[in-house]
């Protein structure tokens, strides 16, 4: 659907006249270009607005919003960190994310490969039961899976009396995992429908087995379609926090839900600097992540929608 | 599933294909279980809940058919957060649709200086997580010390500032303000990989012709992405009803007194909050009908006849 080819820089040939607009200033472009700066700033300047905001202490919050802190005060974050136990959801949120993408891959990947070359019973109602479930927000759902947790765990009260459905990173996990298989499976199967089928004989008359074919041949191959999905899905995870103050009811918790409790709590207590070094404890790794892979999300984040 | 005109010929071949079929199986069966226990199970639950009258936790559910629906119906909080999602899916798609193809129309066709920087700029709040924007805006709108109240007292039109979240009548197109910041970078850079595949003949050809940037906009590049705006249209919309209730409950949790309350959002405060999860439920069956009617009524209503590329 998409061609990626080129993009503005790419080698572009316009006529004379549209030429002559490309490379002088006519109003059009002049308007253009101011509002597409502006825009930007709108985004730029509150950004790292608390960046800066995050070396304040208290007393510089009082008065105008744009003076510069007075120097590097990094108290606020030893505060996050340590009193408004960030480092401790850190940690769990990186386990979760890390567990929930292992799992997506190891479940969705070989699904999808048979199901774009293989013919097996009941194949045709996954498929529609996968694509109908990329129209189900987990949002929609997330009560009624948390209520079957609950439930789970009263069966289960004679060998966990206190519980191991709820309050679980690694049912967090599965449950991210289990609710991103309609998106992952969808991508992935269209890449593997779109390799020929030579492939497959080839080998086969080689005599490598049918897993042997599915690990070591087209595995390697989907690694574009693989590091892109694993790119929504990260961020997917990593950015939740409805799933997971709903699973997460006690005092282990994501970071995106603690970031979420300072914020109500600092509030109250107008202390605002512990509540700007949290977030940009929490978005420092996505924007280190972003500027790492940026070329390629740019590039794909068309399939990041329904196509 | 084997085909039987082969079967008779090759024997051997539908040993393969059962191989094949096995094979197939047991692969597709971890994602086909996991799908039924955490997507179709909870998804049959919203239904079969809405017709109980049930807290959740306790072991009396009573069977009480459509009662819930029709408290609905005349539950006027329930009527005032479809309101507001209504007015938040109509304001935020208008204004973000046409910036995000204004934006990736200037951005493919004229030379603006800075355009790769310009785009990674814009697309940064799609990567933010919802508690992170909420906490942006609250810095932003803040009463007392915020940018904007701040901004405006220093250029002298104290006249202008509000209590952005806290004024019932101004907090939800502060909300969509919001939402607008959010998402129309995303949709701008997949504008602009589609716009990439729009033939240059085409632009030449009507320039000769004498047609303006504006006319090229409407003419040419509109039309020939048109398969690629619906999707996204649809795609859009039906996200937006997820991410009015993730931004607003971060943000105001509703506040000030229901006045930027979502639908999804009350479904979550009557189930779980408050512990009537039968009429929680019954939120969330109507959750589901609105969004696929409003799917069905968007790609019925943008259905255009598909200019082909050649």
């Amino acid at each position: 659907m998409t061609n990626e080819t080129k993009t503005t820089k790419g080698a572009v040939f316009k006529p004379a006249k549209a030429r002559g607009s490309a490379t002088s200033w006519t109003v059009g472009r002049t308007v253009g270009q101011i509002v597409l700066v502006i825009s930007a700033l709108t985004i730029f300047v509150p950004v790292v607005w608390v960046f800066f905001a995050s070396f304040k202490d208290k007393s510089e919050f009082y008065g105008s919003p744009w003076t510069l802190p007075k120097g590097l005060d990094w108290q606020n974050y030893v505060d996050a960190f340590r009193d408004a136990h960030l480092g401790q959801y850190f940690g769990t949120s990186v386990f979760v994310t890390a567990l929930a993408m292992v799992l997506a891959l190891i479940i969705a990947l070989p699904c999808s490969y048979v199901m774009a070359r293989f013919d097996f019973p009941g194949k045709k109602i996954l498929k529609v039961a996968i694509q109908g479930g990329l129209f189900i927000n987990v949002n929609y759902i997330v009560v009624p899976i948390f209520l079957m947790l609950v439930d789970a765990d009263k069966l289960l009260y004679d060998i966990f009396p206190d519980g191991f459905f709820v309050n679980n990173p690694v049912m967090l996990a599965v449950v991210y995992a289990a609710t991103s298989l309609p998106f992952t499976v969808f991508l992935l199967q269209d890449f593997f429908a779109s390799i020929p089928k030579d492939f497959e004989e080839a080998a086969l008359i080689d005599g490598a087995s049918q897993f042997k074919i599915m690990t070591r041949i087209f595995f390697p191959m989907a690694m574009p379609a693989i590091s892109m999905s694993m790119l929504f899905n990260f961020l997917s995870y990593w950015n939740d926090y409805i799933i997971s103050m709903t699973l997460m009811t006690g005092d282990n918790r994501t970071i995106q839900v603690g970031l979420l409790n300072l914020m109500q709590t600092q509030k109250a207590a107008t202390n605002y600097g512990r509540l700007y070094a949290g977030m940009v404890i929490v978005m420092v790794p996505v924007l280190i992540f972003y500027a790492i892979v940026q070329k390629k999300l740019l590039q794909t984040s068309t399939m990041g929608g329904l196509k | 599933m084997s085909s039987s005109t082969t079967r008779a010929e090759k024997g051997k071949k539908t040993v393969l294909e059962r191989k094949r079929a096995r094979f197939g199986l047991l692969w597709a069966l971890p994602t086909a279980i996991l799908f039924i226990i955490f997507m179709v199970v909870p998804t049959i639950n919203v239904f079969r809940m809405s017709l109980f009258k049930w807290s959740g936790f306790s072991d009396d559910a009573t069977f009480v058919g459509l009662s819930n629906f029709k408290t609905l119906a005349g539950d006027m909080n329930f009527v005032h957060a479809c309101q507001n999602t209504i007015l938040l899916l109509v304001v935020v798609t208008s204004i973000t649709m046409p910036i995000a193809i204004i934006f990736a129309a200037i951005l493919t066709q004229d030379r603006i200086i800075g355009s790769g920087f310009l785009r990674f700029v814009m697309y940064v709040p799609s990567i933010l997580s919802a508690v992170v924007i909420a906490a942006i805006f609250s810095a932003i709108y803040d009463q007392k010390d915020g940018l904007l109240n701040g901004t405006l007292g220093f250029l002298g039109l104290g006249a202008l500032q509000r209590v952005w979240l806290g004024d019932q009548k101004i907090v939800i197109y502060s909300v969509a303000f919001a939402m607008v910041w959010q998402s129309f970078g995303y949709y701008m850079v997949m504008y602009m990989s589609s716009m990439a595949g729009v033939d240059r003949s085409l632009y030449e050809a009507a320039s000769i012709d004498g047609a303006g940037k504006v006319r090229q906009l409407f003419s040419i590049t509109i039309p020939m992405i048109w398969q690629n705006i619906r999707t996204t249209l649809t795609f859009f919309i039906i996200s937006s009803v997820n991410l009015s209730f993730v931004l607003v409950t971060a943000m105001t949790n509703g506040g000030p007194d229901g006045a930027s309350q979502t639908i999804l959002g009350y479904m979550y405060q009557q189930a779980y909050t408050n512990s009537t999860y039968g009429y929680g439920m019954a939120i969330g069956v109507v959750i589901f009908l609105f969004s696929f009617i409003l799917s069905l009524l968007v790609s019925q209503v943008t259905k255009r006849e598909i200019v082909q590329q050649l």
